[in-house]
């Protein structure tokens, strides 16, 4: 059915994009059913025009397809403890990343002050011209 | 951390990545996790492709380990598995194997099996495709093996091979109460 049939059936096309642009068509899986014209996408679609039809929540219309094909259809799933490590696991990685970084700028930053390179640079530059003075003798 | 574990981890470390990622270039993201396994099959009931024949509902194999194939006269790998179901049906007739005849105008699927052999006990005709929806179907061929009890214990998506009967069908045969 194209748009503008849904249309004067009294469809709310608004809701039917929002709702089957969050559902991954499963035969072309980088599309979502509210781009792809894949038979079964064209089957899902009119799946949701009939349950939005009979009043159901965006909530249930998604539970109904999670029931049939798995939370792989959301492109967008709830956390669960399945997935924890998928969302929560880039962070960890990046505190992760952090404090190796702080660890060794700070081992670096220690070792450039050893006992002795207390020089200012005035200090530093008088001396090299002294040592290039007794070099020239 | 001593110099040469230092050398060392990123080492190890690519290394187990590379094999992450092997394995993760043979699965088939094709083939997803069924969320049917060990759940009830979806009741239904359709007419049957031959036209004395009742109407088909799952219910009616209550008490039975039975398979249920979906299939298409418009499917091309149903092709490539049609003779492993055949040998199924010869090898074990006492097996129901219902055909689910699906998005298929019924007088092609008649031709398709007049040409190829009907390997089928029922065929149940999902004209519209919803039945095939209650049942997640998303890759034409799929097989269901369910239970006595009426429960799915296998599904398989993409066309079956030799080693379907006795790896997924015949321990369930065997087990008791079956």
């Amino acid at each position: 059915m194209d748009t503008a049939t849904l249309e004067q059936q009294g469809v709310d096309i608004e809701r039917l994009r929002e709702i089957s642009s969050d559902l991954r068509c499963l035969v072309c899986q980088n599309q979502s059913i509210a781009d792809s014209n894949a038979g079964l996408a064209i089957d899902l679609r009119n799946q949701v025009v009939k349950l939005m039809s009979e009043g159901r929540s965006d909530t249930e219309i998604k539970q109904y397809m999670v029931d049939r094909y798995g939370e792989f259809v959301l492109y967008d799933p709830p956390f669960s403890a399945a997935n924890a490590a998928l969302w929560v696991g880039p962070f960890l990685l990046v505190v992760l990343g952090v404090w190796v970084a702080r660890r060794t700028i700070a081992a670096r930053l220690a070792a450039r002050h050893t006992p002795g390179d207390g020089l200012t640079a005035a200090q530093k530059k008088a001396l090299e011209e002294r040592y290039r003075a007794s070099q020239s003798d | 951390m001593p110099s040469q574990l230092r050398v060392i981890l990123p080492l190890v470390a690519l290394v187990v990545l590379a094999v992450v990622f092997v394995f993760g270039l043979q699965t088939d993201p094709r083939k997803l996790p069924s969320v049917f396994i060990d759940k009830p099959a979806p009741a239904f009931e359709l007419p049957a492709l031959a036209q004395d024949q009742p109407p088909f509902a799952p219910g009616q194999l209550r008490g039975q380990v039975w398979l249920l194939n979906v299939f298409a006269s418009w499917c091309a790998a149903c092709v490539v598995e049609h003779p492993y179901l055949l040998d199924i049906a010869e090898q074990h007739p006492d097996l129901p194997l219902v055909g689910l005849a699906y998005k298929d105008a019924p007088s092609d699927t008649r031709n398709w099996l007049r040409q190829r052999g009907d390997p089928f006990t029922r065929i149940a005709v999902d004209r519209d495709g919803l039945v095939g929806i209650d049942y997640g179907v998303y890759g034409v061929p799929e097989t269901f093996v369910i239970d006595a009890s009426g429960v799915i214990r296998y599904k398989h998506v993409g066309p079956i091979d030799g080693s379907f009967f006795d790896t997924h069908v015949a321990p369930l045969l065997r087990a008791p109460g079956a």
